[in-house]
């Protein structure tokens, strides 16, 4: 685990007491909420339907037992006992006062966490795969490239008033867990022939209400040079993003706009005429950073675990092992998925008692460390084979061993209308309703991956452009209706779905699910998964079966 | 207000320029800033005749058109139409980083004072505001450290550990 040095916690400090003079000074009056507005949004604090919400930082995705016992502390304390973890690797606590936020912020520096730059149109928390440290297939650790873009992102100041938000996502893996090319830069380690470490670069992807899969503007960016060529980008955007239309205003607009070609032209321009060397991140720093993430005590286990095949004799026991249990680069270990996806219950939540239970049972089975994905999951990294069962039998007895990772109950959701100002309608209510419809474990397990996402309106936070399935809320005269898209991937095969139809009332969106899933075991082929059979047939067989009285076109 | 840095110290200062609207008449004397677009069709020749000229350069306006003459500009005032409109930043850096202009760059329009620490960094060293200069100095000094290079090339966090791993005796924090 990165901890800080006497120079983060100070950087840290600084800022707990700036927000706390703003605090002040707006509930004195002297700061208007016009003015203050980007003053707390830089500091996670947004104004809901409600009260006040504080998005706080899991930078990288990745926590220890004691950053989790923290964030639950703060829950209970400040909140009503429970908090969210939202698509970008964070936590919301969706009921906490104004008053109470400088202190809220104090506290969590005592456990390392802070809210910096996890709202405002400035560079947001990075997102990073949750299985880094842990997957086989990894190049190189990607969470100490996102600490040094976390470094260098923080209180930049010259990227601190950017157009919009900035998203950056790194990833290592050609297994791309990071959705990398929905982010406003996607960056992708490999090595190239000559064994070297580089970045491929890619910008301009986003969701919202023109989506897009980004573009390759580098294939192989020298890693030593990834802040000056990350400076290039983020000052051609500072520069000549439009700012006259919040929603033409990220870096995917300028982008599209310019064409790919021609934004890269401007980047690399900016980058050739910049100082580098004094940009760039000196080598003793990069090791410092690697090293300060320090080694996990392995131990030398065999490959397999007899206790491990042993439990498998219980079925409930061997479904989770087959749906959240992943191969670990190390023998003998296990990457552990916990979902956040109860049937039933709502996509993210997390109690208090909870995130206390998975505290201590990280610490005994996982190396203290769990980690976060934008999928709304949580993973115990690192967990022996030996230890898997009785680790699923303390997730069983604080209700976190739904066996569905992958499947069709594993939806995002963004809170929706029961939570945000911007809504237009409720999410969670439905995805409560298909978990309700596809509950049989067994029925789930049959169908495969299928990858729903749904948003409450058309800034997508539920990421519903790149659902196998997506289902966007929209308002029609005051009334809940909801759009299907199909066909939608945030995976490295990522791509954005297609409009399957007109909308559907909200009692009618359960069924439509449960048609187009008959539809797919109808015509799947062997070893297809739901996206990829809508790949190979098209729209028609899905349209027929949800929309059968339509005209053919 | 005015408020100049120099030699790190934050004081008020008399404005001895004359901001001069696009319609309006140029005094006679006096040291004055015209819009870019004015500063265009007139200032070579108040520049030949020896005025002090400074040029205020707005959001969208490109800092590359005055490269050539910057070395005669006595200053330049970078317009925040909006306090959240940040391009002038990169026009700051971009003036002191990349063509060495020596002079004034001066923060005019919606300045507030939460933004004092983004303004130094990035090089500006005058700022017109409505807050008294102590208070404008602890906003600019509000964060002892730096997470990265900037325009004030105050030495980033990762220099500052670099230092202190070479002698271990040297304070950081």
């Amino acid at each position: 685990m990165f901890h800080y040095d006497a120079i983060d916690a100070a950087m840290v400090a600084d800022r707990n007491a700036e927000f706390r003079d703003q605090v002040q000074r707006r509930l004195s009056g002297e700061l208007s909420e016009e003015q203050f507005k980007p003053l707390r949004l830089m500091n996670g604090l947004y104004l809901q339907l409600h009260s006040y919400m504080l998005r706080v930082a899991i930078p990288y995705g990745a926590l220890s037992s004691a950053k989790m016992r923290a964030l639950a502390h703060v829950a209970r304390r400040w909140d009503k006992g429970y908090g969210h973890f939202t698509t970008r690797q964070n936590i919301q606590f969706h009921w906490i006062k104004l008053s109470d936020t400088p202190d809220v912020l104090d506290y969590l520096t005592t456990a390392e966490l802070h809210a910096i730059q996890t709202s405002g149109n400035c560079i947001r928390n990075t997102t990073s795969d949750p299985f880094a440290g842990a997957a086989a297939e990894e190049v190189d650790d990607p969470r100490v490239w996102s600490e040094v873009i976390r470094q260098w992102s923080t209180f930049h100041p010259e990227f601190t008033y950017l157009p919009r938000k900035f998203k950056i996502a790194v990833t290592a893996s050609p297994q791309d867990r990071t959705a990398a090319r929905a982010h406003d830069i996607g960056l992708v380690l490999r090595r190239n022939r000559e064994g070297r470490l580089g970045f491929e670069v890619i910008v301009g992807g986003g969701m919202g209400r023109t989506p897009y899969i980004g573009a390759t503007i580098r294939e192989h960016l020298p890693a030593e040079h990834l802040l000056s060529y990350l400076t290039a980008i983020l000052r051609v955007y500072n520069r000549f993003g439009r700012r006259d239309n919040l929603y033409k205003a990220r870096i995917k607009i300028l982008v599209a706009s310019l064409g790919a070609a021609e934004f890269a032209r401007q980047a690399d321009a900016e980058w050739e005429a910049m100082d580098r060397p004094k940009v760039d991140l000196p080598d003793l720093e990069l090791a410092r950073i690697r090293a300060s993430f320090g080694l996990v005590p392995f131990r030398t286990l065999p490959p397999r675990s007899e206790r491990f095949e042993a439990a498998r004799s219980d079925p409930a026991f061997a479904r989770f092992a087959r749906n959240n249990i992943v191969a670990h680069k190390v023998s003998g270990y296990g990457i552990v998925q916990v979902s956040l996806k109860g049937i039933g219950e709502v996509p993210g939540d997390c109690s208090a008692d909870q995130m206390d239970a998975l505290a201590d049972l990280a610490e005994q089975y996982g190396h203290g460390e769990i980690r976060v994905t934008h999928e709304q999951n949580l993973v115990l990294p690192h967990v022996p084979l030996d230890d898997a069962p009785a680790l699923h039998a303390g997730l069983v007895a604080v209700g976190l061993a739904t066996p569905n990772i992958n499947l069709v109950s594993d939806m995002i959701a963004c809170p929706g209308l029961d939570y945000c100002a911007l809504a237009n309608a409720r999410a969670i209510p439905i995805a409560q309703a298909i978990g309700q419809t596809f509950a049989d474990p067994a029925r789930a397990e049959a169908i495969g991956e299928l990858k729903i996402k749904i948003s409450g309106c058309i800034n997508a936070c539920g990421h519903h452009h790149v659902g196998h399935i997506g289902i966007l809320g929209v308002d029609k005269k005051g009334e809940e209706f909801y759009q299907l898209t199909l066909g939608g991937s945030g995976a490295e095969d990522a791509a954005i779905g297609h409009v399957l139809g007109p909308a559907l009332g909200a009692d009618k969106v359960a069924d439509a699910i449960d048609t187009l899933v008959e539809a797919y075991m109808a015509i799947r082929q062997p070893g297809e998964r739901f996206l990829d059979t809508y790949r190979r047939t098209g729209v028609g067989p899905f349209k027929a079966a949800v929309y059968p009285d339509a005209h053919q076109a | 207000m005015l408020i100049r840095l120099e030699n790190d110290h934050f004081h008020t200062v008399d404005d001895r320029f004359t901001a001069v609207g696009d319609d309006e008449a140029l005094p006679d004397s006096d040291a004055v800033i015209l819009s870019l677009a004015r500063f265009e069709a007139e200032g070579t020749a108040l520049l030949a005749a020896g005025r002090d000229v400074g040029v205020r350069v707005g959001p969208a306006d490109r800092v590359e058109a005055l490269v050539d003459v910057l070395p005669q500009l006595a200053l330049v005032a970078l317009d925040f139409p909006k306090y959240r409109d940040g391009r002038a930043y990169s026009t700051a850096v971009l003036l002191r980083d990349r063509y060495g202009f020596g002079g004034e760059v001066r923060a005019v329009g919606d300045v507030l004072v939460d933004q004092a620490w983004n303004m130094v960094r990035c090089g500006f060293d005058a700022f017109e505001t409505t807050v008294g200069p102590n208070a404008w100095a602890a906003a600019a000094r509000r964060y002892r450290h730096v997470y990265q290079a900037s325009a004030d090339n105050r030495a980033p966090a990762f220099a500052e550990r670099a230092t202190k791993a070479r002698d271990p005796a040297a304070r950081v924090g």
